[in-house]
């Protein structure tokens, strides 16, 4: 589900947010239109925008962990986290995470990758929300909500920032819902950088 | 918080007993400073943020720069609640656009930083944002990647510092703010 179809339709918000991302062709392989979102993060109130609309639509969701996803859900979980009171937890690349962790695999066009969680991060009923910057295939959540559920956690949500298109409606992750503030953007040759 | 032990704020005793030693991590004979433990409580990430909102909020700092991964957790807080821009410091080959790089050395062998090219201009004032600080080693190449596009590097800021390896003396003379020390 996209924000303008959840009440956010002509909030002003969406647009600076949307403006203030970069997109850099055929990154990191030909074809592909990168969605980079560093471009945001220099622009204060744009930035500040992302976690005003989160914040004000979890407040009051009872969520009490925000799970982020390296490295990209690092920068937009915590703050989030921190509005509305829950514990931040990274999921990391293999051998990242110290200690006792759980593992779940994923599948990458060739080959696949894995997603760790710390066991220390989920007590009993906990109510998750999991952070990246971008939802394409769905593998990198689908994963994290795997490792969530199999600590024991409910996961209400998983949000990011951009999402494909496909995303629209009520389109669900493993039977949880998604929540996506903007569709990719076009590549325009005559943007500048600001 | 660093070096002001008479008047040491109560806040940073919560913090540092949130702190997870993880003994032999990643190899033998490293105590790693896990600071997840930190993030898995609300009030102590909090204050963590706090302590370095409150330094920081009258010193115009215009950039927050983050060390990846986990200054990522830490700048973006403190960046959003001054109103400067964050800008991560990322391994080679992250960035998507025109990168400049800086090599640091490692125990074997070197790596590299990349900032994104337009990110930080001449003239910001910067906070550099790292967990921890150990040898120095990626904070130093942190401050010469911000110098070199003509930003005043004007404070580092790190949750932990290692003190016995001596990474306050490789910032280039810039001033470090620790909140713990572990010996």
């Amino acid at each position: 589900m996209f924000a303008v179809e959840n009440g956010l339709q002509g909030d002003p918000r969406l647009k600076a947010i949307s403006d203030a991302i970069r997109v850099i062709p055929h990154f990191p392989k030909t074809g592909i239109m990168f969605q980079d979102i560093t471009t945001l993060l220099l622009d204060p109130v744009a930035f500040k925008h992302v976690v005003d609309i989160f914040v004000d639509r979890y407040k009051h969701m009872n969520i009490s962990l925000v799970a982020g996803v390296e490295a990209r859900g690092f920068i937009f979980g915590p703050p989030i986290a921190l509005a509305i009171g829950a514990k931040f937890v990274p999921l990391r690349k293999p051998g990242k995470l110290p200690g006792r962790v759980i593992s779940e695999e994923y599948e990458l066009e060739y080959g696949s990758d894995r997603l760790e969680m710390s066991v220390e991060a989920v007590k009993s009923d906990e109510r998750a929300l999991i952070i990246d910057d971008l939802v394409a295939t769905g593998g990198t959540l689908s994963a994290s909500i795997n490792l969530l559920e199999r600590a024991g956690a409910e996961v209400v949500e998983c949000a990011c920032v951009v999402g494909l298109p496909k995303f629209k409606g009520q389109c669900k992750l493993k039977g949880k819902p998604l929540y996506v503030l903007v569709e990719p953007r076009e590549y325009d040759e005559l943007t500048l950088y600001n | 918080m660093s070096g002001n032990k008479e008047e040491e704020d109560p806040r940073i005793n919560g913090i540092k007993t949130k702190i997870r030693v993880v003994p032999d991590f990643p190899k033998k004979g490293i105590m790693f400073q896990d600071i997840t433990t930190v993030l898995l409580d609300p009030k102590a990430f909090k204050d963590t943020i706090d302590l370095f909102v409150e330094r920081y909020r009258d010193k115009n700092i215009s950039v927050v720069a983050g060390i990846e991964a986990r200054g990522f957790i830490f700048g973006p807080p403190i960046a959003l609640a001054i109103g400067a821009k964050f800008v991560p410091l990322r391994k080679p080959k992250k960035l998507p656009g025109e990168t400049i790089f800086e090599e640091y050395e490692l125990e074997y062998g070197n790596d590299r930083l990349e900032m994104h090219i337009g990110a930080v201009e001449a003239g910001d004032r910067a906070l550099v944002v790292d967990d921890l600080i150990a040898t120095g080693g990626t904070l130093c190449a942190a401050i010469n990647l911000l110098e070199r596009v003509g930003a005043e590097v004007v404070e580092c800021a790190c949750v932990i510092e290692l003190p016995d390896l001596k990474g306050r003396q490789r910032l280039k003379g810039k001033p470090l703010c620790m909140l713990v020390e572990y010996r």
